[in-house]
């Protein structure tokens, strides 16, 4: 698989001193399921978060290194990060529902690029909840409050909203702590269908989930990339003592 | 079970302390409470049989002791209209910039040291300034305009105090997620933030508006006059106003019919205190509706 | 697009402008207090600056009464209204049940949204001779019943900032002390309130502040007397405060003279007690609000 995403030797730090990431380099293929794997407060949200940019939003204060993306770095200052955060979506922990209705909701990221017309809108909306596998439930529903849906229901449509923009990359960090077991199990079906047309990274909530979803994974200790490597064997013939160790369980 | 050299106080004795404690607090809070329930209550017994249709529109006769008030109500509206009209949209803005925009830093400090100064200023000072700027140095001369401006001043910092908590209420999850779809800040604002924050800016307007409409000390030389044969004609024209035209009536006009004096105050209560309703209307119906 | 970036950068702008509005306001303010109150230091005489007689006709152009009866009523106002004040504030917090709170929140809103001359207009018609008959004395205009109606004033800011400041004592605070045998009554008074007690002398500060500021209410029952207050005696006789001084005495003034100047420089004081009492009271907030951040973290 072709690199999608070059991380060259990235660092970020933060305002109070704490490194968060230190030299951290890998590639992110294109069209398959990147997992980023480790203990909490490791750097993999941080990681994440570098690839469109809403560190920004934190007090970092020094970042060094690069992040190619079809040939533009994304470390760079003058780097439009409207346009990157049209082209890298995320979707978060929690399932964040903006205050507006479902089609709202859908139609939001579009809005804000300035695109117009009643018909492109409602279309883009209903490709972007077939693709999450949300359409049939709320077809009829659109114009009714999303806060309305249920806890799955919402995560997918977070993912639909990221979606409509049509994105060449969707970040994911813990899209299902919050989600029951069958609920998780669809988004991951989603994800396994929409890996075919996007380039995805995602931050698993449990070591399962990494295993079960991951075609390469990279395991972050600390704010270093210990070891990255095919996800079928990473998790059964791991090449770094910590990552072994991390693996069977050892630490969490 | 205690020990041989301490000595408890029973617990009878500590229940009838706090017993007597409670009591005295309740007395205290009721006698707190109680004169505001008769204040309302008098000016309302007392200034009812004044009311009337005529009282209400007409105009003052036989040097303010007979006809009615309309001149002094018109122009309180228009003195709290001018005073929303600048206030707010300059309130709000520099809310927006304090919970959106400003970053951690000397300036935004000097401009929150600058605002509890704002807050703190006697209101009698307020009409010295705007003596001095307004009537005098721009010659805006005493009108409604002076008056107006002088009035928005004040009431800047409750309205951007209160603005500001509004913003803030907001999660701050929502505006993490518009930037991630590639919003730009002022996009997040104008289309998340503020319209949530909406219904606590507006309480917090209106109970700075209800503040504004019962002051006299800023509007004394720079808007009010007593006796106006006519209605202001344009914003250069000082105009009458309910709080000054109570002011005079009680302490400065002869053989003034105590009947008016309390229905001109009733008057005044009525206008406060239906603002005061409005807010709170406005608060508890935005607090049910709330999704977040 | 580079249209929506140009606008997106002209109301970033306009935000940014509104903000620092606030620095200019206060700083206009200032500038022109001091602009039209420096004639003063040179047109009065500085005897009669620091003399004991406000008879600006005859050029006694001494602030000290004024100050004294500001100091006077704010005082008597302080002491009446503290206990009230307080009382109330831990009843509200502390001891009300839920139905009472709802009655007494929305009242104790509604002394504070009343206007000022309502009450003097009240304080005048009503409560001064009421004063004069109870007490007995020659007129019921006096410092006292200016104190009265100030503290009317004074107790809604006293009574909602200290409620806040008791409500945001951690829950646990409580439970410990009465895990270890207190009473309700032993938790307030040992624990609740002096954790509280940074918010409470900032409420009080502030409500008082507000007290010194009030015009229209001292300018209708205090009798404007400009006496400079000596004893007790004092907060039974009228007497006149800074700011009734200027509300009453700006409209017969001749622009430009001596007492012109005068008034500004009263209203220059005022200005620069506000500024110290507000400062004082804010820091104590900013402060308090910090240990309290890192005692819940």
């Amino acid at each position: 698989m072709p690199a999608k995403i070059v991380i060259e030797d990235l660092s970020v730090a933060y305002s109070d001193g704490t490194e968060s990431l230190r030299g951290v380099s890998l590639s992110i293929a294109d069209r398959a399921i990147t997992v980023l794997f480790g203990p909490a407060g490791g750097g993999k949200s941080t990681l994440l978060r570098a690839l469109n940019r809403l560190n920004d939003l934190a007090d970092v204060v020094t970042v060094s290194g690069h992040v190619w993306l079809d040939g533009a770095d994304l470390v760079d200052p003058r780097l439009d990060v409207v346009a990157l955060r049209r082209k890298v979506g995320m979707v978060f922990a929690q399932p964040v529902v903006l205050p507006l209705s479902i089609r709202g909701n859908l139609t939001y990221g579009l809005e804000l690029a300035g695109v117009r017309g009643r018909s492109r809108l409602e279309d883009a909306a209903e490709r972007a909840l077939r693709a999450a596998a949300l359409w049939d439930e709320v077809r009829d529903r659109l114009d009714e409050p999303a806060a309305a849906l249920s806890g799955g229901q919402q995560q997918r449509l977070c993912l639909a909203r990221v979606l409509a923009l049509e994105p060449q990359v969707i970040l994911l960090d813990e899209p299902t702590s919050g989600l029951d077991p069958i609920s998780t199990g669809s988004v991951e079906a989603t994800l396994q269908e929409l890996k075919k047309r996007y380039t995805i990274v995602l931050v698993p909530h449990s070591l399962q989930q990494a295993a079960r979803m991951a075609d390469y994974a990279g395991f972050v200790l600390a704010g270093q990339l210990i070891e990255f490597a095919p996800g079928r064997q990473i998790f059964t013939h791991p090449r770094d003592k910590r990552t072994e160790d991390y693996v069977e369980g050892r630490y969490g | 079970m205690t020990a041989p050299n301490a000595s408890p106080t029973p617990a009878r004795h500590r229940r009838r302390v706090q017993r007597l404690g409670y009591a005295f607090l309740t007395l205290a809070a009721v006698a707190t409470v109680a004169p505001i329930v008769l204040v309302v209550a008098h000016i309302v017994v007392q200034g009812a049989p004044a009311i009337s249709l005529a009282f209400l529109t007409e105009m003052p006769r036989a040097g303010m002791r007979q006809g009615g008030v309309l001149p002094a109500i018109l122009g309180t509206f228009w003195l709290t209209l001018g005073t929303g009209a600048l206030a707010v949209p300059l309130g709000i803005g520099a809310a927006t910039y304090l919970a959106e925009y400003a970053p951690e830093s000397r300036w935004t400090r000097a401009i929150r040291v600058a605002l509890i100064n704002l807050a703190g200023i006697p209101s009698v000072v307020y009409g010295l300034f705007g003596l001095g700027l307004f009537v005098l140095f721009l010659q805006f001369g005493t009108s409604l305009l002076a008056g107006s401006l002088t009035l928005s001043l004040m009431t800047l910092p409750v309205i951007i105090s209160t603005a500001e908590e509004a913003l803030r209420a907001v999660p701050n999850s929502f505006r993490v997620v518009s930037i991630s779809l590639g919003g730009t800040r002022w996009q997040t604002v104008r289309r998340i933030v503020l319209p949530q924050a909406l219904p606590g800016i507006l309480t917090g307007v209106i109970l700075g508006l209800e503040r504004a409409a019962g002051e006299t000390a800023p509007i004394l030389f720079t808007a009010a006059s007593f006796f106006l044969p006519r209605l202001p004609q344009s914003v250069f024209d000082p105009t009458m106003a309910l709080p000054y035209h109570l002011f005079v009536i009680s302490t400065q006009v002869p053989e003034m019919p105590v009947r008016l004096q309390y229905g001109t105050a009733l008057v005044l209560l009525a206008f406060v205190l239906g603002m005061n309703l409005l807010a709170t209307l406005i608060r508890s119906r935005a607090r049910a509706r709330r999704t977040w | 697009m580079p249209a929506a970036n140009w606008r997106e950068f002209l109301i970033t702008q306009l935000v940014r402008a509104s903000g620092y509005s606030a620095i200019l306001i206060v700083a206009l303010i200032f500038f022109f207090l001091v602009r039209e109150s420096s004639p003063a230091l040179s047109q009065a005489d500085p005897a009669s600056l620091f003399g004991a007689r406000w008879y600006p006709i005859e050029g006694h152009f001494s602030l000290w009464p004024l100050l004294g009866g500001s100091l006077v009523v704010t005082l008597g106002a302080a002491l009446i209204a503290l206990p009230f004040g307080l009382a109330t504030a831990v009843y509200i917090a502390e001891v009300a049940p839920r139905w009472a709170r709802e009655i007494l929140k929305p009242l104790v809103e509604i002394l504070g949204g009343l206007p000022s001359v309502l009450l003097g207009f009240l304080g005048f018609l009503v409560l001064a001779p009421l004063v004069r008959t109870t007490l007995a004395i020659p007129t019921g205009l006096t410092a006292f019943t200016g104190a009265l109606l100030l503290a009317g004033i004074s107790i809604p800011t006293i009574v909602s900032i200290s409620e806040d400041a008791l409500d945001a004592v951690p829950r646990t605070y409580r439970e410990a002390a009465l895990a270890l045998g207190a009473t309700p009554w032993q938790t307030i008074w040992r624990v609740t309130v002096p954790a509280a007690r940074s918010g409470i002398v900032t409420a009080v500060m502030l409500g008082l502040g507000r007290a010194v500021g009030e015009t229209m209410t001292v300018m209708m029952v205090t009798g404007n007397a400009p006496v400079l207050p000596t004893g007790p005696a004092a907060l039974f006789s009228p007497v006149r405060t800074m700011t009734a001084t200027i509300a009453a005495e700006m409209g017969e003034v001749a622009r430009g003279s001596t007492h012109y100047h005068v008034l500004f420089l009263i209203g220059l004081v005022l200005f620069l007690l506000s500024l110290v009492v507000n400062l004082i009271a804010s820091s104590a907030v900013l402060r308090a609000r910090r240990r309290a951040e890192r005692l819940l973290s």
